[in-house]
C-alpha cells in the first residue's frame, strides 16, 4: 500500500490509522498468521497498531499479546498461563533506557560501575532464558537509545561512571549476545533515534504524559523497522534490484552525451555523488541481492555507460542486463520470469517518475519506492529496509554467482539436441542425507521463502527446525547439487513424518533455480531407501494450493503416486508404496554426509 | 486563523482519526459524545492535530481540554 512504503507521511499514517486498517483487511490477500507477544516496559499500544499495518502490508497476519504497563519482566519470567496459552511465535522485548534499574552514581568506582552492569545484563538474560525455555521463539530485543542529558558532558563517554558509557557498554554486551544465539534479534533503536534525532525521540513530554518511551510521532519509523525484522525472519524479503541506467546510475544520457558525457566519478560533485550509489549497489549485491538493469538505451550504450572506468559496478555485477525500447512494465515481468522469481521479489529503481508510475501500476506486487533526487538514492533504498538480513548463509554471498552459472548452463543446453545428453554433460553430483546442524539456518531460510516448488508452503523458524531435528519421528533431507558450472548449495528440503507404517510428507521444496535437472528425482529416491530402511510401507503425500505453487500441482502425480483425495479448495493426497519403487534418477551421482 | 477555518480542518482530523465521516464538530463536543474516543484514542488525536496544526500542546493542557471550543482556543492561540 502506498500510504505505507517509506519514505511515508508517518503523521498521516497515525491519524488515518483506523481506516487503513479496514484497507488491508478488506484486501483479499492471503496472508501468513503470527503470534507476536509484545513486552514492554513502556506504553505501546501505538506501536502495536503500527506494527500491525505494516505486517499486514507484508503479508503478514499478526495477533497480539501485549503485557501490561511495565510488566514486560514478570511476564516473561514468572508463570503465565494466559501468554502460555497465547503461545508467541515470536515474542518483541520493548525496553528502553527507561526500564533501566540504576545508572552507576558519580561517586562509584569502576567495580562498582562493573557491578550495576552485570546486574542490569543479568536482568535481562533471565527474562531471554525464560522466554527461550517456555517458548522457543525468535526473540526481538531494542537495544537502548543514548540518554538525552549528559552529567559529565563529553567524559560521559568513556568515564565508566557516565550515562553515555554505561549505554553503550550494554548495548554492546546486546550485541554480544545476539552474534552467539540464533533467533535473537536486535532492534536498533540506538541506530533509529540517531536517525530522528534523539532529542525529539526522547522528548519527556510523551514519556510524563502517556508513559510513551519514545515520543508517538517517530513510532511509524519504529515500527517499520521493527516489522521488516519480522518479515525477513519470516522469508519475505526481496531479492533483486531493477536498475534504470541513466540519471539513477549515472548523471546524464549515454545515448546523447556518450561515454565521455556521462557524469561518473571523481572528476565533478554530482559523479562523485553516483559513484558512491554505485558502491553502495555493489555491496548491496555481495551481500547475497540480484542486480539487474532495465533501460531505455541500446544495449551497446548500456554496456559503455558500465564499463566506463571511473564506475565502480561492471556489466558482470549485473545477473541480467536488459536494454531495449519496450515498456519497462513488460521488460520488469521478462526479469522476474527470467530469473524465475516472483515480481513481488523485485524492486524497481528509476529517477522517472512516470517510469515509476506505469511499473507500479501495471506490477502491483513489486516495490517502486520514490527515490527522491540523487543524494537520496541511498538513505530511502536503505531505509526501506527491502534486504533486511537476519540469517546469513554462505548461499547468500555467492547467489549472484549461481545466477550467472545458469546462463552459462543455458548456453550449454543449446548445444545438444537430446535433453539427457545435456543432463549428463553437467556432471552433477547432489549430497542427499540428513540434516547437519550448521546448515540449519540455510534449510530455514530456504523453507521460508520458496513459494514456486513449495507442495506445503509450511514455514518454520529456526527454533522449529531444530526441534524436528532433534525428534527420531521425522525423516529429513536436505540436498545441495553441485555441476561443472559449480555449486549451486542447498537447493532441496524434504521432511516426512513417521506414524508406524506410513509416512507423511509434510514438507517438499526445492530452489527454483535447479528445475528441470532431475534433482527431485534424486531426492524421491533418497527420500524412498530412507522410508524402507525405516519399515515404511506407505508414503502420503500432500498438495495445498496457493497463488504462487501451481508448477507443483502434479508433482505426485508424476512421481508415480496415486491420488486419493481431493477437497473443494484443491487440496489434493497422494499415496505411494514403498514396495516394488523403482528409481527415477539417472542422471545424478548421489552421495551422502561425509 | 479564522476560528471557522479551524473548525473546518479540525473535523477532517476527528473524522480520519475516528474513521467516521458523519462526525460534524462544535465547541460543546466532549469524549463523551464519540463512541471511540478514550484515552488511547485521545493520544492519536491530540497527536493528530499537533501535527495538523503544527503547535504543540502543553502538558495540563492535554488532560485539562473540556471540550471541543477549548481546543479551538488554544490552537487559535498557539497558531
Amino acid at each position: 500500500m502506498k500510504e505505507l512504503e517509506y519514505p511515508f507521511d508517518g503523521g498521516s499514517i497515525q491519524k488515518k490509522k483506523r481506516s487503513l486498517r479496514r484497507t488491508l483487511l478488506e484486501d483479499g490477500r492471503p496472508r501468513i498468521n503470527k503470534k507476536i507477544a509484545l513486552l514492554a516496559g513502556s506504553t505501546a499500544n501505538e506501536i502495536k497498531d503500527m506494527l500491525e499495518l505494516f505486517l499486514l502490508d507484508s503479508g503478514i497476519q499478526p495477533e497480539f499479546y501485549l503485557s501490561e504497563y511495565d510488566r514486560w519482566w514478570q511476564d516473561a519470567v514468572f508463570e503465565n498461563k494466559e501468554l502460555d496459552e497465547f503461545s508467541p511465535d515470536i515474542v518483541f522485548i520493548h525496553t528502553t533506557s527507561r526500564n533501566i534499574t540504576a545508572f552507576p552514581d558519580i561517586s562509584a568506582d569502576k567495580a562498582e560501575a562493573d557491578k550495576l552492569l552485570d546486574a542490569e545484563l543479568e536482568k535481562f538474560n533471565t527474562a531471554w532464558e525464560a522466554i527461550k525455555r517456555k517458548y522457543r521463539c525468535p526473540i526481538i530485543q531494542n537495544n537502548f537509545e543514548l540518554p538525552y542529558f549528559r552529567i559529565m558532558g563529553n567524559r560521559d563517554v568513556f568515564d565508566r561512571r557516565g550515562r553515555v558509557n554505561f549505554i553503550n557498554r550494554l548495548n554492546t554486551a546486546f550485541a554480544e549476545h545476539a552474534e552467539k544465539n540464533d533467533g535473537f534479534y536486535i532492534n536498533d533503536i540506538n541506530y533509529l533515534s540517531a536517525c530522528y534525532g534523539l532529542d525529539k525521540w526522547s522528548d519527556p513530554l510523551y514519556w510524563y504524559m502517556y508513559k510513551y518511551a519514545l515520543c508517538v510521532p517517530a513510532i511509524p519509523e519504529f515500527a517499520y523497522n521493527l516489522a521488516s525484522i519480522i518479515r525477513s525472519v519470516y522469508g519475505k524479503n526481496r531479492k533483486a534490484l531493477v536498475l534504470d541506467l541513466d540519471n539513477t546510475l549515472w548523471g546524464g544520457v549515454i545515448g546523447d552525451d556518450g561515454p565521455e558525457g556521462i557524469e561518473i566519478g571523481h572528476e565533478t560533485n554530482l559523479g562523485q555523488m553516483y559513484s558512491e550509489f554505485q558502491g553502495y549497489l555493489k555491496l548491496v549485491k555481495n551481500s547475497g541481492v540480484m542486480l539487474t538493469v532495465c533501460s531505455k538505451n541500446e544495449e551497446e550504450n548500456a554496456l559503455a555507460g558500465l564499463d566506463h572506468p571511473s564506475g565502480t559496478l561492471r556489466p558482470e555485477d549485473f545477473v541480467m542486463i536488459v536494454a531495449n525500447w519496450e515498456s519497462k512494465d513488460r521488460n520488469v515481468a521478462a526479469i522476474a520470469k527470467g530469473l524465475n522469481i516472483g515480481e513481488d521479489a523485485l524492486v524497481f529503481v528509476d529517477d522517472n517518475p512516470a517510469e515509476r508510475a506505469i511499473v507500479a501500476a501495471q506490477i502491483p506486487t513489486a516495490a517502486v519506492p520514490d527515490i527522491g533526487d540523487p543524494e537520496s538514492y541511498i538513505r530511502v533504498l536503505d531505509r526501506s529496509r527491502f534486504f533486511e538480513i537476519t540469517a546469513f548463509s554462505d548461499d547468500d554471498l555467492k547467489r549472484n554467482e549461481m545466477y550467472r552459472q545458469n546462463a552459462e548452463r543455458a548456453a550449454q543446453q543449446s548445444k545438444f539436441s537430446d535433453y539427457g545428453e545435456y543432463l549428463d554433460s553437467l556432471e552433477m553430483v547432489a549430497v542427499i542425507d540428513d540434516f547437519l546442524p550448521i546448515y540449519i539456518p540455510r534449510i530455514t531460510q530456504l523453507t521460508n521463502k520458496s513459494n514456486q516448488f513449495n507442495l506445503t508452503t509450511r514455514r518454520f523458524t529456526e527454533d522449529e527446525m531444530r526441534t524436528v531435528y532433534g525428534d527420531d519421528g521425522y525423516i529429513r533431507l536436505y540436498g545441495s547439487l553441485s555441476d561443472k558450472f559449480g555449486d549451486n548449495g542447498i537447493v532441496s528440503v524434504v521432511i516426512g513424518k513417521q506414524e508406524g507404517g506410513r509416512l507423511d510428507i509434510i514438507l517438499w521444496l526445492m530452489s527454483c533455480r535447479v528445475l528441470k535437472r532431475e534433482m527431485e528425482f534424486a531426492m524421491l529416491d533418497r527420500l524412498v531407501e530412507e522410508a524402507k530402511r525405516r519399515k515404511v510401507e506407505e508414503i502420503r503425500g500432500h498438495y495445498f494450493p496457493t497463488k504462487k505453487n501451481a508448477m507443483v500441482k502434479g508433482l505426485y502425480g508424476s512421481f508415480g503416486f496415486e491420488r486419493i483425495s481431493c477437497d473443494a479448495d484443491g487440496n489434493t493426497e497422494w499415496r505411494l508404496l514403498t514396495d516394488g519403487y523403482v528409481p527415477h534418477s539417472s542422471h545424478i551421482r548421489i552421495e551422502r554426509n561425509e | 486563523m479564522e476560528e471557522k477555518e479551524i473548525y473546518e480542518r479540525l473535523n477532517e482530523v476527528f473524522r480520519d482519526v475516528f474513521d467516521d465521516d458523519e462526525i460534524e464538530v462544535s465547541a460543546e463536543m466532549t469524549a463523551d459524545d464519540i463512541d471511540d474516543w478514550d484515552s488511547l484514542s485521545h493520544i492519536t488525536l491530540v497527536t493528530a492535530v499537533e501535527d495538523e496544526f503544527g503547535i504543540r500542546f502543553k502538558m495540563g493542557e492535554v488532560s485539562g481540554m473540556k471540550n471541543v471550543g477549548e481546543m479551538v482556543r488554544i490552537i487559535k492561540e498557539r497558531g
